[in-house]
């Protein structure tokens, strides 16, 4: 479960944002109107990554074959690449709205897979659940922990490239 | 400004939709709570499946229709929630003992560690649960193909606990006489099955 949310999942994002370095940049060009701020792209990955949190997909995804290939797909593509289109786009309001909600998406889910009693996916084991709840809470602590200090003492210049 | 407006609003529509198809309109969350659901919406007929039972002899899943079925799944070499499952399951056969002596009801555990759950093994796992005479058959399923269909169709998943033993989904599956597996209730909630029962046993 740690590896499967917290390496392959992430690794895939990865893995799509790198390939839009290979995107022409004709396709950058037209999709930019539609993408203002990158708003509409960090909507898209926020969405799909809700998807693929839900514990019913990742049980679907190590069960059923075409389920996993919807998320080596989806993921890179719908996640990974609308943020790195979008990223560089985004001004500061809309940077801060998406990594509070991550951040504040990892202290819930945490949370959840530390206190429930059963097991949330027929997959993984409850001491394996519990593991990932731990990681997501000292991953959201050590992101609030970076992002305070980043905002307290680090220098902080976000050019977009909607001005 | 206006596209990224249209855009993210077919975005923000495709992405509601979808999330409502994953959770069945925001009910459903997890995998387990899932094939509850879809089993109670949409009550599954009894697949053929050959049995062994604790006397060495052979039955067919569908020969148990035409009465209630409580059913659940055990290794025998489970020693936690197992032996506190089958206590439960002796509990249910003393309360349930009027419908089962007039064979309107069977508990039935299913074994799925069929390598090591021989009818000996099954034997007893009766015993030492505390099983009431008849009323409770315990059986496994005889080749790898039926173990594979009868995983499959009660949506059962059993995987490593790294220790020997297993972790599995354990629930008590509420079959109707028409061979129908129509619920599928918490065990630690066999009262839950009891009052499927007791409430249309006569009917």
């Amino acid at each position: 479960m740690v590896l499967h949310m917290l390496f392959q999942i992430p690794l895939l994002v990865l893995a799509g944002w790198i390939l839009t370095t290979a995107l022409p940049r004709r396709f950058c060009k037209a999709v930019a109107p539609w993408n203002a701020y990158g708003i509409s792209g960090i909507l898209l990955a926020s969405l799909t990554g809700s998807v693929w949190m839900l514990p019913r997909m990742l049980d679907a995804a190590v069960d059923d074959f075409s389920i996993a290939l919807v998320k080596w797909i989806s993921v890179p593509f719908l996640i990974g690449m609308p943020l790195a289109l979008s990223w560089p786009r985004a001004g500061f309001v809309v940077r801060g709205v998406f990594l509070l909600e991550l951040i504040a998406t990892a202290f819930r889910l945490g949370w959840l897979y530390l206190v429930s009693p059963v097991r949330l996916c027929n997959s993984y084991l409850l001491d394996d659940q519990q593991r990932l709840g731990w990681l997501l809470l000292a991953i959201g602590v050590v992101a609030v922990l970076f992002l305070a200090w980043q905002l307290l003492w680090g220098h902080i210049e976000v050019r977009h490239l909607d001005k | 400004m206006l596209r990224t407006l249209l855009a993210s609003l077919l975005i923000l529509v495709a992405g509601v939709a979808t999330l409502a198809a994953a959770t069945e309109g925001f009910r459903v969350f997890t995998a387990e709570t899932a094939r509850r659901f879809d089993i109670r919406a949409h009550p599954r007929a009894l697949p053929s499946l050959t049995l062994q039972t604790t006397n060495g002899g052979s039955i067919d899943l569908l020969d148990l229709r035409g009465r209630w079925l409580l059913v659940d799944f055990v290794y025998t070499r489970c020693m936690t929630y197992c032996s506190i499952q089958g206590s439960e399951f002796s509990r249910l056969q003393q309360q349930l003992a009027e419908p089962i002596a007039q064979g309107k009801a069977t508990l039935l555990s299913l074994s799925f560690d069929p390598d090591h759950d021989g009818p000996a093994e099954l034997e007893s796992y009766l015993q030492r649960s505390g099983v009431h005479g008849a009323g409770w058959v315990a059986a496994r399923p005889t080749d790898a193909t039926s173990l594979t269909t009868m995983m499959r169709f009660f949506g059962v998943k059993a995987i490593s606990d790294g220790m020997g033993g297993f972790v599995h989904n354990s629930a008590i599956g509420v079959i109707d006489p028409r061979g129908r597996l129509i619920d599928v209730v918490d065990w630690s909630d066999p009262q839950m099955a009891a009052r499927y029962l007791s409430g249309r046993a006569g009917s």
